[in-house]
């Protein structure tokens, strides 16, 4: 068989460019699979895009071309063949001025079956929900309240024709296009996500929470979130993923960047539950992510997340503490069962004078998992005074699964104070029998005692979520002792 | 309310009990004796249905009913309690939490929704009460850092809130302090009623003072060697065992 070249590709593109009408609006709007220039160009036409954007992207696929997936993470997987994957794929007739009402009954229904009505969220106290089905907006709402406070929360696409100003200013500056591999792709190639500014001195008034979901096969998820606070301004920002059951691996590679101006705060929460593959080990998620976000002068940033879908994670959500007394914060807990695989921690990099950071890290693994905490803390040479806290806790259950911890220090100055404290414990049968003999059955057992386990982490997440996170963790560690 | 018949079990292939006879009726409190490592905890787990002790022979019945394909739930739901010997610790999980989650399930298996909120506090009130519990004690990890007198006292704490059918109390009395024990023991009265029986296991004659129980046996070897009532517990206290093992292996 000859080798399918990239011209080749190109070749082909071309003519399917005519086939099925790239630029015009069509029923189901999947670009043809594979990534090159035209692609970009193309994903950014069809957005509308500014020049300076399409450049934009431009640049980072030229970087993203010449640089190699990396291989470091403690996880083992087929690589993505980047060129058989679709990178751009909208819901059929979508209108981005949609409220929940005009959603496809549909996809109200695939919520309803992954416990997450839509109807529900929107009787939701005090939650605006900015609602991402594969990768453009559906649906928004409580826009208006969050208006007379001047804070601006839509996707990410209306943000760079409405508030182009304000995108070109931040975007990559925390994560850099050529910060890494995915990183780049997703610069090329993002399709959608959510934008939030708060403007100077507003504390925003309820919980912004953004739904992110995969359903059309072979589609790779690349969103883009970019935060801004601005001084003295607070958000408490909620992300949750869900993706339905299917075969094929996925890419998902997200970026998210926050930034903290002066004395801000901002709050970001995670509940990751895509699909982690069936109990053989076939299919699931592979994601991907990069979050960072920066701290200036009394900023604080606090990321907490449960990490409990994917069947490939690599995730590090970090804090650059560049202002002095700024904070930084991780809590995590991430579980994996069956065949799963998780690389995930954080950084914490102490630029500025009294800058403090917390790291409290929850691994659960089941089944024939692989769980890895990776953390870096670095105090750089002017970071006077800086602290950190961190705490690696690991669970297992059962004998097949594996746990490792790879914290890593690099401290410049030496009035650095670093505490490091890290156990492993194992789900005993005693602990089963006890609660048996109370009257509850060993699943329920588990979750009572993994809940136990995560409570530090879980304590730390909204109210509506944690109870969604605490549901999550006893469905995927369902089966998990026999 | 509970039949032993030629009881013989095994945990990794090592026989502990070998043919235990039992009969405890409703009202009844049964005291058992016998030095360290005669079976008593295995007997106690194996009556609670704990999985790596093998029933090799023989069969237990609850209210006329085999308890032989039961789970360890399932037991616990047909009003089976066991206050732990060694209770475990789970971290993250409150005294509270913990025992709701228990007559939840319960109450579940039995077909009944949740208890409510107020009835549960209500009645955490009024257990915790009796068993001069602290109320700060109930927020606590369940047995994380607990005293071994704390310890026992949470698990009567349970056993009252759970309100068992037959109720086994393995060692409660270790640990306790005089005071402790004369507050469990009252708790354990209290409790008592002519439709629920109490099975007593116990090192010392201390305990049998406040709860008295209607028989006492001894378990040497596996075996049940020796019935009687309260006064037997006197004569082991004064004579020890040996006299039990002369009179066995005579
Ligand atoms: N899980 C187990 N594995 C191995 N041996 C056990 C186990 N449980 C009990 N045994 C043994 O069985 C015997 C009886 O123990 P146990 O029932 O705890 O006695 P008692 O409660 O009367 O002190 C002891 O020899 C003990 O070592
Ligand atoms: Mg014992």
């Amino acid at each position: 068989m000859s080798k399918y070249t990239e011209d080749d590709l190109r070749e082909e593109l071309k003519t399917k460019e005519y086939e099925y009408g790239f630029f015009t609006d069509i029923e189901s709007e999947t670009f043809p699979i594979g990534l090159n220039e035209d692609i970009v160009r193309a994903i950014s036409k069809k957005k509308n895009e500014p020049e300076w954007m399409t450049e934009w992207r431009l640049e980072a696929f030229k970087v993203w071309k010449a640089m190699e997936e990396p291989d470091w993470a403690n996880v083992n997987y087929t690589k993505p063949d980047f060129q058989a994957i679709a990178y751009y794929s909208a819901p059929v007739a979508v209108d981005p001025n949609k409220t929940l009402d005009d959603v496809d009954p549909d996809l109200l229904a695939m919520y309803k079956k992954l416990g997450i009505s839509v109807d529900e969220q929107k009787k939701m106290n005090n939650v605006a929900m900015d609602i991402v089905v594969d990768s453009v907006s559906v649906a928004t709402t409580f826009k208006k309240t969050l208006a007379e406070k001047g804070i601006i929360f839509m996707p990410i696409s209306e943000a760079i024709q409405e508030h182009p100003e304000l995108v070109k200013k931040y975007i990559g500056t925390i994560v850099p296009t050529k910060d890494n591999f995915y990183a780049a792709l997703n610069s090329a190639v993002f399709s959608d996500g959510s934008f939030c500014y708060i403007p100077k001195g507003v504390k925003c008034p309820m919980e912004l929470s953004t739904y992110f979901r995969i359903n059309q096969g072979g589609t790779g998820q690349f969103e883009r979130t970019l935060l801004i606070a601005d001084e003295g301004s607070y958000v408490s920002y909620l992300e949750g993923c869900t993706a339905p059951s299917r075969d094929e691996n996925q890419l998902h590679a997200a970026v998210v960047e926050l930034i903290a101006l002066d004395d801000a705060e901002i709050k970001y929460s995670t509940v990751q539950n895509w699909y982690p593959g069936n109990a053989e080990g076939l299919g699931g998620v592979y994601n991907f992510v990069t979050k960072r976000g920066l701290c200036e002068k009394n900023a604080k940033i606090s990321w907490t997340q449960v990490e409990t879908g994917s069947a490939v994670t690599w995730k590090y959500p970090s804090c650059i503490l560049k202002g002095d007394n700024s904070v930084g914060e991780f809590y995590s807990i991430a579980v994996t069962n069956n065949y799963q695989q998780a690389d995930t921690g954080t950084k914490m990099i102490h630029l500025g004078k009294n800058t403090k950071s917390t790291i409290i890290s929850k691994g659960i693994s089941a089944g024939k998992s692989q769980n890895s905490y990776r953390g870096l803390v670095q105090v750089s040479a002017r970071a006077d005074n800086a602290r950190n806290f961190s705490q690696c806790d690991s669970l297992l259950m059962g004998n097949e699964c594996g746990a490792h911890t790879f914290p890593y220090i690099e401290a410049k100055n030496k009035t650095a104070m670093i505490e490091h404290e890290a156990t492993t414990s194992k789900i005993g049968e005693d602990q089963i029998f006890y609660c048996n003999q109370r009257g509850i059955d060993t699943e329920k057992a588990i979750a009572l005692i993994v809940n136990g386990f995560s409570k530090d982490v879980l304590n730390k997440l909204p109210m509506e979520f944690a109870v969604e996170a605490q549901k999550l963790l006893e469905i995927s560690l369902e089966g998990s002792v026999g | 309310m509970l039949q032993i018949k030629d009881l013989h079990a095994s945990v990794e292939d090592k026989t502990i009990l070998r043919g235990i006879n039992l009969e405890v009726k409703a009202g009844e409190v049964h005291a058992i004796m016998g030095p360290n490592g005669s079976g008593k905890s295995t007997l106690a787990s194996v009556i609670a249905g704990k999985e790596e002790y093998e029933v090799d022979k023989g069969e237990i019945l609850l209210n006329e009913e085999d308890l032989e394909e039961l789970a360890a739930e399932e037991r616990a739901h047909k009003g089976i309690f066991l206050s732990f010997q060694y209770p475990v610790e789970i971290p993250g999980v409150s005294v509270t939490n913990f025992i709701k989650t228990a007559i939840n399930a319960t109450r579940k298996a039995k077909g009944l929704a949740d208890m409510p909120a107020k009835d549960m506090l209500k009645m955490i009130r009024e257990k915790s009460e009796m068993l001069e519990i602290d109320r700060k004690f109930l927020s606590r990890s369940l047995n994380v850092g607990f005293s071994g007198g704390e310890k026992k006292r949470n698990e009567i704490f349970q056993m009252a809130m759970l309100e068992p059918k037959l109720a086994i109390l393995d060692e409660t009395d270790s640990g306790l302090d005089i005071d402790a024990l004369r507050i469990v023991a009252n708790g354990v009265n209290k409790l008592k009623s002519k439709d629920n029986a109490v099975v007593v296991i116990t090192h010392y004659q201390r305990l049998l003072d406040y709860i008295v129980p209607d028989f006492v046996h001894v378990l040497l070897d596996g075996r049940i060697v020796k019935s009687g009532g309260p006064e037997l517990a006197h004569e082991l206290e004064e004579k020890g065992y040996d006299w039990i093992k002369e009179e066995v292996d005579a």
